[in-house]
């Protein structure tokens, strides 16, 4: 062992219960750090994972993201153009031929895509009447695109193919109106018509407003419905890499003009808002490493204190004062050190035991434990904080201790 | 070079030291010194004359406000505080009056330190020769004991050891007997003298006690910071 880290461990052993105060103070820092860090990370991946899974990659509406140029404005662009009270032209709604843009769509390396028409429908069953989003889906497109299938608890979503009278319901709505497999409902368009609609179906997501507010039945049948035929408002893409769903919407809306919006621009708000809570999160848990790290400034500066008698010696001797700033940062060393290894033993018991807490989320209907996060970046980023903030506190008694003049001791003891 | 068997190991010209204050005190002034391998100088005088301060300037402890001291034929004026830890540890050894041994330490350990500090010596090494050097003090059987187990004498031989550890050419010592009883103090002076005649080492003490002095080759005396006589 090396000189110098035998002479920073004889200290450290000298003082054995203030070492082992500072060092759980260390411990206990980086312990809650990987706790809470685990579980604001988790939860920061549990719910992007459930947009991406649950929501579609990208969104393809029969809208555009601005309005379109007026003739004088596109001929003139740089002239001094002004128009006043423009009455919008009224469109029909839907995506205009729908099925060739879906096959350019379809042409993009690494993307799924599915047509649907959804509008809103009242649905009456045995005298009462419930307000509904209808999709009309093409069910073997749909499997490509969605989840929906893995949430199926009757029925499935191919059902609708064999039977094109068919709907497939959600749990909650279900539960709350009794309606069972095989029951038929009759649902109401805006557009005035009314069809008879046979249950094939039902799913459960977990989403209490999802499974009560969301059907689905084939786009023919949904087209004849609300008076459209050979109509669809919304193309729901599925990405091979969901990270590239930003630059897959702006490729879109080149290509066919319509606005494409990505599960990352959809959810702009809540990412920031998670960033901004990572943020408050880092900086929280930090601190608890910062008092820490006090302690460690606390035992070093009493050894220095306590050892410049030792100092002189070693100075006598021939250690110079770097050695001896390196013996009091290298006791800092080896209680950051200590202090992280037991520490993320300890973090890693607390994000192990909240893992096994289930909690009833608000909207959901099953228990579902606390997402947390096993990333090792997490237990190096807090491991390398405590080292960090160790040597830090460890420096200016080091200094201090360095510059200990032998003389001044050693005309003391005499 | 060829260097002069018969010139001093260690030499002091004009050596001052004075330390500044609302009132400046001089604590050497105008010192002059040399030593010769294998001699013993006694360096004494009533309290506060300025024994240790003279003891500490010649162990480049402290530095001269004024003078030159030149160490085995090496002007050591104007080296850094680096270069004078890396002489003290190649060519200087110390013993205090507390024989300011590292208490966590074995005795062994403490004898190991400057050795492994300077690293020329493998580990298996450095041990046969703390174990050698403590063996010719009497105090084999006593290696592994730490400070706090030893008898005052004993500890004060554990240091003798550690200053030989690195084979100096100049061992400096500070009261060595001072806190000794007589019998003791009579065995660390006898092993002092022996590291000068046998060994050829030069021994600079500071005592206040005649015994101690007797064994000298030379007394040097000093009073009110200024050498009166070096016979």
């Amino acid at each position: 062992m090396n000189v110098l880290t035998q002479i920073a461990l004889s200290h450290l052993t000298s003082r054995r219960r203030q070492t082992l105060v500072s060092l759980s103070g260390i411990v206990l820092g980086v312990g809650f750090f990987l706790g809470v860090s685990s579980l604001m990370r988790g939860s920061e991946r549990d719910f992007i994972a459930r947009l991406i899974d649950t929501q579609p990659h990208v969104t393809v509406s029969d809208e555009f993201r601005a309005n379109p140029l007026q003739p004088a404005e596109r001929l003139f662009g740089k002239g001094a153009v002004e128009l006043r009270n423009v009455k919008p032209r009224t469109e029909t709604r839907g995506i205009r031929q729908y099925k060739q843009k879906l096959a350019v769509v379809e042409r993009l390396p690494g993307v799924r895509v599915a047509p649907v028409l959804a509008g809103q429908g009242i649905i009456t069953f045995a005298g009462r009447d419930v307000g509904v989003t209808v999709s009309g889906i093409v069910p073997e497109r749909m499997l490509n695109v969605s989840t929906i299938e893995e949430d199926m608890v009757h029925g499935r979503l191919e059902d609708l193919d064999t039977n094109p009278n068919g709907i497939i319901i959600g749990q909650q709505l279900s539960d709350r109106f009794g309606i069972d497999m095989g029951d038929n409902l009759s649902v109401a368009a805006p557009s005035g018509q009314v069809r008879v609609f046979k249950v094939v179906g039902i799913f459960r997501t977990g989403n209490q407003e999802y499974d009560e507010s969301q059907t689905f039945a084939a786009l023919k049948r949904v087209q004849a419905l609300m008076d459209r035929p050979n109509v669809a408002n919304n193309f729901v893409l599925q990405l091979d890499d969901p990270m590239l769903a930003r630059d897959a919407a702006a490729r879109i809306e080149t290509l066919i003009g319509y606005k494409a919006v990505s599960w990352q621009e959809a959810s702009e708000d809540i990412t920031s808002l998670l960033k901004v809570r990572n943020i408050i999160m880092y900086s929280v848990v930090s601190a608890i490493l910062v008092v820490a790290s006090f302690g460690i400034y606390n035992v070093i500066s009493t050894v220095v204190l306590e050892k410049t008698r030792d100092i002189a010696i070693l100075k006598s001797i021939g250690f110079n004062a770097k050695d001896i700033r390196r013996i009091f940062l290298m006791e800092g060393v080896i209680l950051g050190a200590l202090g992280s290894v037991a520490g993320c033993l300890l973090g890693w018991g607390i994000i192990y035991g909240l893992g096994r807490i289930t909690l009833r989320a608000p909207g959901a209907v099953e228990p579902v434990p606390m997402p947390v996060y096993w990333g090792a970046d997490q237990f190096v980023l807090a491991a390398a904080f405590a080292v960090l903030s160790a040597v830090g506190a460890a420096y200016l008694p080091a200094r201090k201790g360095g510059r200990v003049q032998p003389v001044d001791i050693l005309r003391g003891a005499a | 070079m060829t260097r002069n068997p018969d010139a001093p190991v260690m030499r002091a010209e004009g050596l001052s030291r004075v330390l500044e204050g609302e009132v400046a005190a001089v604590l050497v002034r105008e010192a002059s010194v040399s030593v010769h391998r294998g001699e013993m100088v006694a360096i004494m005088g009533p309290s506060g004359s300025g024994k240790s301060s003279l003891l500490y300037l010649l162990g480049l402890l402290d530095r001269p406000t004024t003078g030159t001291i030149w160490l085995d034929g090496q002007d050591t004026s104007g080296v850094s505080d680096e270069e004078m830890a890396r002489i003290r540890l190649e060519k200087m050894g110390f013993v205090f009056q507390f024989h300011f041994l590292l208490q966590e330490f074995t005795a062994l350990d403490n004898v190991m330190l400057p050795m492994r500090r300077l690293g020329r010596l493998s580990e298996a090494e450095q041990r046969e020769r703390a174990h050698g050097l403590l063996a010719e003090l009497g105090l084999e059987e006593h290696a592994h004991k730490r400070p706090g187990q030893l008898s005052g004498g004993q500890r004060q031989r554990v240091a003798i050891a550690r200053a030989q550890a690195n084979d100096p050419v100049v061992i400096l010592a500070d009261e060595p007997t001072g806190a000794l009883d007589s019998h003791s103090s009579l065995v660390v002076r006898d092993t002092l003298k022996r590291l000068a005649t046998e060994e050829g080492r030069a021994i600079i003490s500071v005592t206040h006690e005649a015994r101690f002095a007797e064994a000298a080759d030379r007394i040097i005396t000093i009073i009110d910071g200024k050498v009166q006589a070096a016979g």
